[in-house]
């Protein structure tokens, strides 16, 4: 296993400095977007403001004690994608305002959901201080994923436009695939890490291709039947190829065969087909992607297409330099504060603005595959690089359907969508890949190390037995 | 592990800059057409979102924009909408905008380009845009009065109008209708609405009568006739033209006849004077036969006929024929036929001969404010052509003068002021009879020109209803 080097140097007075940056655009952005609406600095414009920083700065706090090696860009450009996210979702709120008096902000409770999603994140950080503990859970993760997938389908939880995929906890909802899709990236990072080896040296040689052998092939059934489960009983699309997209990865990576990633394919192939066959609603989605500007696609209900077409419009209204916040009709197109959030920001923002958006994505997943790269334990890669990819895979179906290169799928975008689950699985996320990157960059020792490592690991992820005080004795 | 990861960064990539891609795409290739989509909703909202300006009469708004709760920010309310209708039109946003909402959209939206100043000093001082203010030159109790002489129920149109300005002061039409019941902002309250005022009797709501239908003049049409006998010099004041009880043309069923009650019958020839006091079609038959069909056409266009104006709302051309048979330029000469005209043509025939045969242009807009109500812009007025000659308007005045002293307009005679006047009547056996008023006021200081017409009508109710409604009006406008 190679690793890349880097020069250990903490870099976190870099990141305090992005961070200012990244909090500036996050307050300006939200000030703007209120401005000749509202009362210029209201409540709404402080408790965003506050919330971001105290909470943004707690994190960068956590990272100087506990892992000063991290890589200082992750968290400056999460904070400037969740605050522009915030801003985006309060200025759309104040249009709603307008039009129906009675309407619930939806902004005030996505900043406590921020407040909620990185606190979860510092507490993270601060408890787990080195990911690979978290290979002794590899098991355990699959259970807790079965758990999660399974709960919306108990009398918890709720069917909403069709997608079963919530289950109501008090106050509000929650989306516990999102959960699932770390838990499920831990254990697939602990099995693969763990039986690479036996993958890979096992198995029939066809040309070029190395076949795998039947039995190893198990994780990547049990992945098809996740994926496939969750696209026939929660009816998610967008889920069911997240979950497919981040097994492909991790296992192309674990085992760099390219016959894998040809099966996988296949695997999809079958299921898109399925799919089409037996369920209206995917057939639908397909429909009125091929045919969006049909008439009858457009105004049928429910599957027509006058979802992304208005967002269309929303992008084509915004053209290259945007209209402005608060100058546009992003209100016209139905869920712009969540699942077409990209369309509401590239209406007002721009090609140039969205543009600057995606190219902070780039960066994020860079860092975090960067991180993978840097780190030295196969679970650490295998980790790092499954949940980064799953974040780009996550900007192309979200942002190829709004713009309608793919089908459109419901999906959130990372880190900017309004919705408490997504926001909290990214964070979660953004420490993990933190703290990944944290042993990435860190100095080799140049003494002999007694902290670093809690507790030795073996092969399975499992601590390796202490010797007995008898023969430590003797 | 390594090289993997590398590829799947760029794997990672490559969906990133497909997605780039796409939106450079529907950003900035597609933008233009996705912008022009039927479906499109956005430049509606932001056309719709603006501050429009008001039409303002007398200072008073009869159209404005009034903040609303909804998504569009403004409503158009219109103030006595039923007396205005014809000339506001409505800003409807499914039917599209109609009349001056129509005609000075671009000044009541601010997009127009005397406006750019503005919109420059707005673009820096960070005020929402707002569009400028139409001031008419109506006067509202003239409107009023006129709205008031037109009787519920009866299709008809007045015009009044300055002779030496072309500035109108007056212009209704019935059956009208309230333009709020198409300017709201649900579509199918629109539809709805529509649909119930497409179902009334006479009623549309897309034209403005006074300009944009045309009617048969009937005997008002003899002052072209008179116009053309005179500037051909051919005929005087002592001219003595035949005047047959009927005409009679060879080898054909038809005759054209005198009007059998009128004063006509007793003169077998006359002079023009006479003719026209008593209105005398055959008298005038013989004079457009003996000019020809040219002659009468010529001078037709050159009081306006053939030519359609924006006042700066539209006015259709009033046609006379051409290629014609004898008995029917015959027809056409006493203003049936083909010859039909406008109500607001009629005016200015009045009030070119009353201008001393110069034709102003007519003209509603009396000035353009902008929001902050500095004067943009005020029309001058603005001479179209000589109609005829000074004294050809002179002698045609005089006759007129008779008309209403001694004729068949006596009911317009105001004690004291020299009223010039010409009543007719357009014939339609089946639906009843166009009865016509135009004239001027007073005769040798010209301060009204008067067009009235009541369609199907039965005689004395038409008599009732032009001759006496031009009396109250030129008094009223006497007396401002």
């Amino acid at each position: 296993m190679s690793d890349v080097l880097t020069a250990p140097r903490s870099r976190r007075t870099v990141e305090f400095f992005l961070l200012l940056l990244a909090l500036a655009v996050a307050v300006c952005a939200n000030y703007l977007a209120g401005i000749g609406r509202e009362e210029a600095l209201g409540d709404y414009f402080w408790s965003q403001a506050i919330t971001l920083s105290a909470m943004s700065l707690l994190i960068h706090l956590i990272l100087r004690f506990r892992a000063k090696y991290a890589d200082p860009v992750i968290l400056p450009i999460v904070v400037a994608l969740n605050g522009i996210g915030l801003a985006m979702i309060h200025r759309l709120d104040l249009s709603a305002a307008q039009i129906n008096p009675d309407f619930t902000p939806v902004a005030p409770q996505q900043v406590l959901w921020t407040a909620v999603a990185i606190g979860a994140a510092a507490v993270l950080l601060i408890l787990l201080r080195d990911h690979r503990i978290l290979r002794r859970f590899t098991y355990i993760s699959l259970i807790v994923s079965a758990i999660l997938l399974l709960l919306p389908l108990t009398p918890l939880g709720l069917e909403i436009n069709g997608a079963r995929i919530w289950i109501s906890v008090g106050f509000g909802t929650f989306q516990p695939g999102e959960i699932a899709k770390i838990t499920l990236a831990v254990f697939f990072a602990g099995y693969l890490s763990t039986n690479r080896d036996l993958i890979l040296l096992a198995g029939k040689k066809i040309g070029p291709l190395q076949l795998p052998r039947f039995r190893d092939l198990a994780p990547m059934g049990a992945a098809w039947l996740v994926s496939i489960g969750v696209l026939i009983f929660q009816r998610d699309l967008g889920s069911s190829i997240l979950f497919f997209g981040l097994f492909m990865v991790m296992i192309y990576i674990a085992t760099s065969r390219v016959s894998w990633v040809l099966i996988g394919l296949a695997m999809i192939a079958v299921g898109v087909f399925v799919a089409l066959e037996l369920f209206s609603h995917v057939a639908l989605r397909f429909d009125s992607w091929i045919n969006a500007f049909a008439p009858e696609v457009y105004d049928r209900a429910p599957g027509g297409s006058a979802q992304v077409v208005q967002g269309l419009f929303g992008l084509a209204n915004g053209g290259l330099m945007g209209t402005g916040l608060g100058a546009g009709r992003p209100d016209l197109v139905t869920y712009s504060n969540s699942d077409m959030i990209i369309a509401a920001l590239g209406e007002e923002l721009g090609l140039i603005g969205v543009v600057a958006i995606v190219m902070l994505y780039v960066l994020l997943v860079s860092r975090g595959i960067r991180a993978a790269l840097g780190t030295k334990d196969g679970f650490g890669k295998l980790l790092a690089c499954g949940l980064s990819f799953t974040i780009a895979l996550q900007c192309f179906v979200v942002i190829g359907g709004i713009t309608r290169l793919i089908p459109l799928t419901g999906l959130t975008t990372p880190f900017m969508s309004a919705g408490g689950s997504s926001l909290l699985a990214n964070w979660l996320i953004v420490a993990l890949i933190l703290l990944i990157s944290e042993t990435a960059r860190r100095p080799a020792p140049t003494t002999p190390m007694k902290d670093s490592f809690l507790e030795p690991l073996g092969v399975n992820g499992k601590p390796v037995k202490k010797k007995s005080t008898k023969e430590v004795s003797r | 592990m390594n090289q993997a990861i590398r590829s799947a960064w760029v794997v990672a990539m490559g969906m990133f800059a497909l997605v780039l891609g796409s939106l450079t795409f529907v950003q900035f290739f597609q933008a233009e057409e996705l912008t022009e989509n039927p479906w499109n909703s956005r430049q509606l909202y932001q056309e719709f979102g603006r501050q429009r300006g008001a039409i303002l009469v007398d200072g008073r708004a009869v159209a404005e924009s009034v903040p609303s709760n909804d998504q569009f920010n403004y409503q158009r309310v219109y103030e006595e909408p039923e007396l205005y209708a014809h000339l506001t039109g409505y800003y409807s946003l499914s039917l599209g905008s109609t009349q001056l909402e129509d005609a000075q959209s671009e000044i009541l939206s601010g997009t127009d380009s005397s406006l750019f100043y503005d919109r420059v000093v707005r673009l820096f001082s960070g005020v929402d845009a707002q569009g400028a203010n139409v001031e008419l030159t109506i006067d509202p109790e003239i409107q009023q009065l006129a709205y008031d002489l037109i009787p519920d129920g009866q299709r008809g149109s007045i015009v009044v109008m300055e002779p030496s300005t072309g500035n109108i002061l007056a212009m209704v039409s019935k059956p009208t209708y309230d333009p709020n019941l198409l300017a709201g902002h649900d579509t199918a309250v629109i539809a709805e609405n529509a649909a119930a005022l497409s179902e009334q009797p006479g009623l549309s709501i897309y034209t403005n009568p006074a300009t944009e239908s045309l009617v048969s003049p009937g005997s008002v049409f003899k002052l072209i006739d008179a116009a053309a006998a005179v500037e051909s010099g051919r005929y005087d004041a002592e001219s003595e033209i035949p005047n047959p009880p009927a005409l009679e043309f060879p080898g054909i069923q038809y005759t054209l006849p005198n009007f059998v009650t009128g004063g006509c019958a007793s003169r077998t020839t006359a002079d023009l004077e006479f003719a026209l006091e008593q209105s005398c079609n055959t008298a005038f038959a013989n004079i457009a036969l003996d000019l020809g069909e040219a002659a009468i056409q010529e001078q037709a266009a050159k009081f306006g006929f053939g030519e359609e104006l924006a006042i700066p709302t539209r006015v259709i051309a009033s046609t006379f024929p051409s290629d014609l048979t004898e008995p029917e330029l015959a027809q056409s000469a006493v203003g049936q036929f083909d010859t039909l005209v406008t109500p607001l043509q009629m005016a200015m025939v009045s009030a070119a001969i009353a201008n001393d045969g110069e034709q102003m242009k007519p003209q509603l807009i009396k000035s353009v404010r902008a929001a902050d109500l500095e004067l943009i812009e005020s029309p001058q007025p603005e001479v179209l052509r000589q109609s005829v000659s000074q004294e050809t308007a002179n002698q045609l005045t005089d006759w007129m003068v008779n008309v209403v002293d001694n004729g068949t307009a006596t009911g317009a005679q105001v004690p004291g002021v020299a009223v010039a006047g010409k009543t007719g009547t357009a014939e339609f056996s089946e639906t009843g009879d166009n009865a016509w008023f135009t004239g001027f006021a007073p005769a040798d200081d010209p301060q009204v020109a008067i067009s009235i017409v009541m369609e199907n009508v039965d005689i004395p109710t038409g008599q009732q209803l032009t001759s006496p409604s031009a009396k109250r009006l030129i008094e009223a406008v006497l007396n401002r």
